[in-house]
């Protein structure tokens, strides 16, 4: 069951970019060059490149937190024209606010959205959440009483709560330490399995990349556009121990090629 | 202490404490309380001395038998209670004033770029002035009751609150504010579920700094412009000399001050109970 989550390309497409590019300064400084991307249902796709090579750029005009400059951005058959609520997001840093409780926090987005009373209304789904994040028992907690780790787990429990067509991940982890990291990484892949999540990962690491993705998409710097979209044709659910594997190491070996080829210039 | 080397089979016993100076180690209180008497006891042997002239520098003594007075006076309603109603009214009004002002104006500076590009470089010219010589013009334009006392509290105390309430404005960092955006939150709500909250501890930073400027600019109103507060007592008292009484009524003057200064910190740990800085001296 779970081989079905394999990169399979006739999968209905969630998120689609046409010739998306992105220039600032009136034109002079071109930050993202006619980018065509699409992201089938269930499928899990990375994009890694260099600092600078407009990786940002791409995520928020994604998230429909910047306009593009050309070209056309469709979710779910409707142009995104703005933030959605069928848009979640997660970024390095969990971002909990200190005066709320871990509850409170996860519902923020409704509340925003919706008001305090839909918000409430929402409580039970968040604990719901909270459990599928392996955080059950500290909705009560204050964000200062959990780990780093932890913090991210409750921001993945704050992205999900808007039941989000799309899950756009900002380096999430880069933040904790590398065993932390290898761990939650493979928290992730099993909260979007078990969701069957549409997610588009950002990174600058490569086996991270590797080891989550079905396609990994390499990105060069300025004007930056895909390179190369590598299939990740390894089993799931994939575990940490394929990092050691032959063909985990070609994968990771092309990769970083294609970076070195076209990134530091 | 041996020079024999230690057997590579051998145990000794490694245990060792780190030399803490004798002042160091003092309990607080023990401390606190030494300095205090230290300092009485420097006072007296000066009196005894008699280095200065006692019209200047009166005995702790005398000093202490006149803060019992001016303290039965101020406790059986007497006319220096009424004075010090006038000063406590002066401060809590100019406070309150200063508070809704600078809030604002700190909201128009923090929030919007033409309070920021039109607005604080005039507040900046402002503030660099030293704003007790405002004090005439304040008694020029309202009259000798309290209204001008109150005018200079408010007008010493607003800056801070402006500074702190904009600094607070910008204490939110790229991440909160982008899933501020991503949640599709509008300028209101950015404001007063993620901004204002977050910017509480540079708020109440200004407005510790505002609660000492406002007793300032009260009792320098008093000073410049007479009427019946507790400024007034002391100026009273300064000129004919009465010393004891000066210090007496600076004594009871800095309780009202860290009244209000405290007043301030309990706010502040009731409502920034997250931060740091408002649980640091507990733990």
């Amino acid at each position: 069951m779970l081989a079905q989550r394999q990169t399979d390309p006739k999968g209905r497409p969630v998120y689609q970019l046409r010739q998306v590019a992105k220039s600032y300064a009136r034109g002079n400084l071109r930050a993202l060059d006619h980018v065509d991307l699409t992201l089938a249902e269930g499928t899990f796709s990375s994009v890694i490149g260099p600092s600078g090579c407009g990786k940002s750029t791409l995520l928020k005009i994604m998230a429909g937190l910047i306009p593009p400059s050309e070209g056309s951005v469709v979710l779910e058959g409707q142009p995104v024209l703005g933030p959605r609520r069928d848009i979640g997001m997660m970024f390095q840093q969990a971002t909990l606010f200190p005066w709320r409780s871990t509850l409170e926090n996860i519902v923020l987005p409704i509340e925003i959205r919706d008001g305090r009373q839909a918000a409430k209304a929402r409580h039970d789904d968040a604990r719901a959440l909270l459990d599928l994040v392996g955080l059950k028992g500290f909705e009560n907690s204050m964000p200062s009483e959990l780990s780093g780790g932890m913090a991210q787990r409750a921001s993945i429990c704050r992205m999900l709560i808007t039941k989000p067509a799309v899950l756009l991940l900002d380096e999430p982890f880069s933040a904790l330490d590398e065993l932390s990291r290898d761990f939650m990484n493979m928290e992730l892949q099993r909260i979007c399995t078990e969701r069957r999540a549409t997610a588009l990962l950002i990174t600058h690491s490569i086996q991270e990349a590797v080891i989550l993705s079905d396609i990994v998409y390499v990105m060069s710097p300025r004007p930056g556009q895909f390179v190369e979209a590598i299939a990740i044709d390894l089993p799931r659910p994939r575990t940490l121990d394929m990092m050691t594997e032959p063909k985990f190491g070609a994968y990771v070996r092309r990769i970083r090629a294609r970076l070195d080829k076209g990134a530091f210039l | 202490m041996t020079d024999t080397p230690v057997r590579p089979d051998e145990i000794v016993h490694t245990t060792w404490s780190e030399p803490v100076s004798f002042l160091d180690g003092l309990p607080r209180s023990v401390a606190m309380t030494a300095l205090f008497a230290l300092f009485i006891g420097l006072w007296q042997l000066v009196y005894i001395l008699g280095f200065v002239s006692p019209i200047i520098l009166p005995s702790p003594g005398e000093t202490a038998r006149d803060i019992v007075f001016v303290g039965k006076n101020l406790f059986t309603g007497g006319y220096m209670l009424t004075a010090l109603w006038i000063t406590v009214k002066e401060v809590i009004l100019g406070f309150a004033i200063a508070i809704a002002i600078g809030f604002s104006l700190g909201v128009l500076v923090g929030e919007t770029s033409f309070g920021e590009r039109a607005v604080l470089p005039y507040l900046v010219a402002i503030d660099t002035m030293p704003k007790v010589a405002f004090a005439p013009l304040f008694l020029a334009w309202l009259g000798f009751g309290i209204a001008s006392k109150v005018a200079l509290a408010a007008f010493i105390a607003t800056f801070p609150i402006v500074v702190g309430t904009a600094a607070g404005l910008h204490a939110a960092d790229q991440n909160a504010r982008m899933l501020f955006k991503t949640m599709g939150a509008g300028r209101w709500q950015t404001l007063f579920k993620m901004k204002l909250p977050l910017g509480l501890p540079h708020m109440f930073t200004g407005l510790k700094i505002a609660a000492v400027g406002v007793m300032a600019g009260a009792i320098t109103g008093e000073f410049l412009g007479g009427g019946k507060g507790f400024g007034e007592l002391i100026r009273v008292a300064a000129s004919q000399l009465n010393t004891p009484r000066v210090f007496s009524l600076i004594l009871y003057l800095s309780l009202l001050g860290l009244t209000v200064f405290w007043s301030v910190v309990w706010m502040e740990r009731r409502f920034v109970f997250w931060h740091k800085s408002s649980v640091m001296d507990n733990r």
